[in-house]
């Protein structure tokens, strides 16, 4: 199953995909189909009672850790987000005026489901709730060697789309075998598949809760491969994983 | 926002906190001829901040367990500004942002600031406005004596230069914390701390935040 969270009749509903339409599942609403066009997509995560955690990764595919010319981490290259740079599918992406060089990052984004602490691999998965597209944006001209990447560069608002869909664990057979592609304006800037993560999924789960608790609706944005380019005021960016989802983002000023 | 918890559950930041590195005078006095060698190349322009994730949220009265390989923990007095609507700070917390030692400041710091239980809160923030704590002085103790005083005016970034340099790139949510720093020792250091010790933050008007450590049994 594929749920969304939208905003539609002056109010945030629960939805999900059904015969390319959205199905509304709570509320007053329920059993009501609304089009994908209709209504205000929001990050498809329920709310948390505490921050959520967002970690994301760096580096986290060969070829792309290449081209940014640094070889391979021998450990996960982690760091820490705010939940305040998430936003929806369909939403504007501010680019600050002066810059040289923004680029997108299509990642696959797990979602935990359940508290998760000194987890071994071979387990990793029964912690799953879901997984969903991330792009978290970056923007090189503010990168600075302190605590690299800094968060000037990597927790701007507007600059970690998410979504449209949280789609079920139980309906992705292999998630460590998923194609990833980024397009700009419709043409293919980048491509690749989560078979060429360095540290796969139940790795990086493993490795977080070896020394922290990861608690439902945590969040863990898995890195991106080769091919970054920049975008500009007006591009329209999608980023697409088989089977989870097509983002939709736009670069304004 | 909530200032004060409706029960006598102790009080937990509502949002995301976040911790600013290199924030205190000495500090970057002492980093200043290594910050344009290798690996940095340059000193740090903007503020260099770091989020304390939830899993780290020590409610007073509970314990730091030292785990997972930890035996010895820096001390890190600072300040939290609370953030309320509007983007105005609506009080403060004492708090104790625990690390793990770590002397190279060129990766972010998730194994050495994120572990659970590290940042230690008080009971209950504080009402109030920056300008009342622009010459804070915080006091650590360790086992009763004085190990570290703390000069908010040793700020590289005072607290409105610091919000405004922050609210540049993003922009602090009701409930959010805004930490200002911890300082070192005239060597560089900070005051640490191991299973068996009691620490305690304190400052004229704030709520002490005493944090006992345990090892692992």
């Amino acid at each position: 199953m594929k749920h969304a969270r939208i905003a539609w009749s002056g109010a945030i509903q629960q939805a999900v995909e059904s015969d390319g339409q959205l199905l509304i599942t709570h509320g007053p609403h329920k059993g009501q189909r609304v089009s994908f066009d209709d209504v205000i997509w929001l990050p498809p995560l329920a709310p948390v009672p505490q921050a959520r955690t967002v970690i994301a990764l760096g580096l986290n595919y060969a070829d792309h850790a290449k081209e940014l010319a640094f070889k391979a981490p021998e450990e996960p290259l982690a760091f820490m987000k705010g939940e305040a740079s998430l936003i929806g599918h369909k939403a504007l992406t501010k680019r600050p005026p002066e810059v040289a060089y923004m680029h997108y990052e299509c990642e696959l984004a797990v979602v935990i489901g359940r508290k998760a602490r000194r987890v071994k691999k071979a387990d990793a998965y029964d912690y799953i709730e879901g997984y969903t597209v991330a792009n978290d944006y970056a923007i090189r001209d503010y990168l600075e060697n302190w605590y690299r990447p800094n968060l000037r560069v990597k927790n701007r608002d507007t600059c970690t789309p998410i979504g449209p869909w949280l789609v079920d664990a139980a309906d992705i057979l292999n998630p460590m075998a998923l194609k990833l592609q980024t397009t700009v304006n419709g043409k293919v800037t980048q491509s690749g598949s989560t078979v060429d993560m360095i540290f796969d999924v139940p790795t990086l789960i493993e490795y977080f809760s070896s020394f922290m608790t990861l608690n439902p609706g945590d969040l863990i944005l898995t890195g991106t491969p080769d091919g970054i380019v920049d975008c500009q005021p007006g591009d329209v960016i999608v980023t697409e994983i088989e089977g989870i989802g097509q983002l939709t983002n736009t670069i304004t000023l | 926002m909530q200032m004060t918890p409706t029960s006598h559950q102790p009080w937990q930041p509502q949002g995301t906190v976040y911790g600013t590195l290199l924030n205190f005078r000495r500090e970057w006095a002492l980093w200043s001829p290594r910050m344009t060698q290798a690996p940095h190349k340059a000193a740090p322009k903007a503020p260099v901040l770091y989020v304390k994730t939830a899993n780290t949220f020590c409610p007073a009265g509970h314990a730091l367990l030292l785990q997972d390989g930890v035996s010895e923990v820096d001390i890190g007095a600072t300040l939290g500004l609370l953030m309320g609507e509007d983007g105005q700070v609506a009080g403060a917390v004492l708090l104790n942002d625990w690390s793990v030692p770590h002397d190279s400041y060129y990766r972010p710091p998730v194994k050495f600031r994120c572990r659970d239980g590290f940042l230690a809160l008080p009971q209950q923030p504080t009402s109030g406005q920056v300008a009342d704590w622009a010459a804070l002085q915080i006091e650590v103790r360790r086992n009763g004596d004085v190990v570290q005083t703390v000069q908010l005016s040793e700020l590289m970034r005072n607290l409105p230069a610091l919000l405004a340099d922050v609210a540049e790139f993003m922009t602090l949510q009701p409930g959010d914390v805004l930490m200002v720093g911890t300082d070192c020792l005239p060597d560089g250091t900070r005051p640490r701390a191991k299973a068996g010790d009691r620490v305690e933050i304190s400052a004229p008007g704030f709520v002490p935040v005493i944090t006992h450590l345990k090892g692992q049994a």
